[in-house]
């Protein structure tokens, strides 16, 4: 227990030291309301239901955040501490692999839900952007879709044979995602044909769900978003665990 | 005398290559043992197969009475390891890397009186990124000695060191032997090995050429000693021959070069020249060590 609350408090210390991750965790989400809330204000509008361009990008730059975390942070942190030979020397320690990835995805939970409420506080503070849903309930999805982002970030740290592959790897997979699945900008703007490769991208099922619950759906009204991030959480953690290597 | 270490038919090979060639030896309790040997011989492959960190292909490995790769958590609380190549996050705070590490072991000692130890406590802020070679290497024998382990690993401890620093760190070396506890090192430094080991493997393609304490190792080799002196001009060749101690006397102009074997061969000949009222100059003694050893059994000088 000790060494994992250890681990967890040095996690986000560099995570903080780092300005690269903590800017895209902390600060670009942030740049995105100030930049698209300018273009486009705040006016409820029936493209998006009834609500403003600002109102749907909350729960959307929130998967925005869970994205970058776990497909970038997660793959490119995990890989580099690997080949710079880090990993090897705290397997050489009585540190069971279990504490250290317990404690990397909690340090990594405890970002992302800081960057969602920078984010929230600023959405409100300037465009008083609306939440309908119950609090409980969108913090619970916002761990879940972690999770199952994080895990993919550990298969594709397990899988890519050099820090470098892991970098180009992740940033090849989460960039085109970021605007395609409806986190950066979304979905109902877009044209048919993106909309139909969306429903092939992972962080699409987390910009649904956080959107529903964000504004008052309930869970039963969005089980295939459940079921896919579900069955992603289950595969990739299967997958990193068999996968996994210290060196 | 308890075995710390026993390594009985020890293989690994890499593809073609066999790095490690069927060895078999042991560590005694309290003893600081070092395996010597040029890069690529098969050191570190050993010393990590002995720590858990490597798989042999065959072979049995007890470590202070465990099996490495079935108790590594249950061993790992109770040796230290220095590892040869390694690396912590570059932001990370000396001391936070030793809070850190503290964390992780069932018992560790303060860490403040260790960082002293190794002349690191000035550095206690700095991050691990921005440390010398030098002081990478000392922050991680202090993470080796941090748990108070019963045995210490140090692989090639002394690489990247000033000459000032590796004599500082034989002396904590043998300081920590001094505790109580079982070292056992790796190096290609035969002097290091020479003055620091109780008992030396030399390793050379997979395989331990030989194993004693260093000097009987050197005995062995029956290497004569040797004095080298200068006679002033015109001074007449005192005669040395006639002692016991003295094979045989080799003069090249002024240059005297005495061959002889035992304990009191340079007093023996320093004491006839004093007799004799024989000044002379540039003295000089020259007796085999383990680089002599290494060349004899090997047919190579050690090459790093």
């Amino acid at each position: 227990m000790r060494s994992f609350l250890k681990f967890v408090s040095v996690n986000l210390k560099l995570y903080l030291r780092e300005p690269i991750t903590a800017f895209f965790t902390l600060g670009f989400p942030i740049m995105l309301v100030l930049i698209f809330g300018a273009m486009y204000g705040n006016q409820p509008t029936p493209l998006f239901g009834g609500y403003g361009s600002m109102d749907v990008s909350m729960p959307g730059y929130t998967a925005l955040i869970l994205g970058s975390v776990g497909f970038m942070t997660v793959a490119m942190n995990t890989s580099s501490f690997r080949d710079m030979g880090i990993l090897r020397r705290f397997r050489a320690t009585p540190l069971r692999p279990l504490t250290y990835i317990l404690a990397d995805v909690t340090a990594n939970l405890v970002m992302t839900l800081l960057g969602m409420v920078g984010l929230v506080l600023v959405g409100w503070l300037l465009y008083r952007v609306r939440f309908e849903g119950q609090p409980v309930s969108v913090i619970l999805a916002v761990i879940f879709s972690g999770l199952a982002m994080f895990a993919v970030g550990y298969v594709i740290a397990s899988l890519a044979p050099t820090a470098r592959a892991a970098q180009v790897i992740s940033m090849v997979v989460f960039y085109p995602m970021m605007f395609l699945s409806g986190a950066g900008i979304p979905l109902e703007i877009m044209p048919p044909t993106i909309r139909r490769i969306a429903d092939f991208l992972p962080l699409t099922y987390v910009v649904k769900l956080l959107r529903g619950l964000w504004f008052g759906e309930t869970w039963g009204d969005h089980l295939l978003e459940v079921a896919v991030l579900g069955g992603i959480l289950v595969v990739c953690t299967a997958l990193a665990a068999r996968l996994f290597r210290w060196e | 005398m308890t075995a710390a270490i026993t390594v009985d038919g020890l293989r690994k090979a890499y593809g073609d290559v066999l790095a490690v060639d069927s060895i078999a030896f042991e560590v005694r309790e309290g003893e600081i043992f070092g395996m010597v040997g040029s890069n690529g011989a098969g050191k570190t492959t050993t010393i990590e197969c002995i720590e858990g960190l490597r798989n042999s292909d065959s072979g049995t490995v007890r470590v202070l009475g465990m099996n490495p790769q079935q108790d590594g958590y249950a061993l790992r609380e109770r040796i230290g390891v220095q590892l040869q190549e390694s690396a912590l996050p570059a932001r990370l705070k000396v001391w936070e890397v030793l809070d850190l590490f503290a964390a992780l072991y069932r018992r560790a000692v303060d860490w403040r009186p260790l960082l002293e130890q190794l002349g690191l406590a000035e550095k206690s802020n700095a991050a691990f990124g921005k440390l010398s070679g030098g002081q990478k290497q000392r922050l991680f024998i202090a993470l080796a000695l941090l748990n108070d382990p019963e045995l210490v690993f140090l692989d090639e401890l002394t690489t990247g060191l000033d000459p000032q620093a590796r004599r500082a760190m034989w002396d904590l070396v043998r300081s920590i032997r001094q505790r109580g506890k079982t070292v056992f090192l790796t190096t290609h430094y035969m002097e290091e090995a020479e003055r620091l080991c109780d008992r030396v493997a030399i390793m050379d393609h997979g395989q331990i050429v030989a194993l004693d304490t260093p000097e009987a190792l050197i005995r062995s080799l029956g290497i004569e000693k040797r004095l080298v002196f200068t006679l002033p001009p015109g001074q007449a060749t005192p005669s040395l021959a006639g002692l016991p101690q003295v094979s045989r006397v080799e003069q090249a102009g002024e240059r005297l070069t005495v061959y002889g074997h035992g304990e009191r061969f340079v007093s023996a000949v320093v004491y006839a020249l004093e007799d004799a009222g024989v000044p002379f100059l540039d003295l000089r003694t020259e007796q085999p060590n383990l680089e002599d050893v290494f060349l004899a059994l090997t047919g190579r000088e050690m090459r790093d």
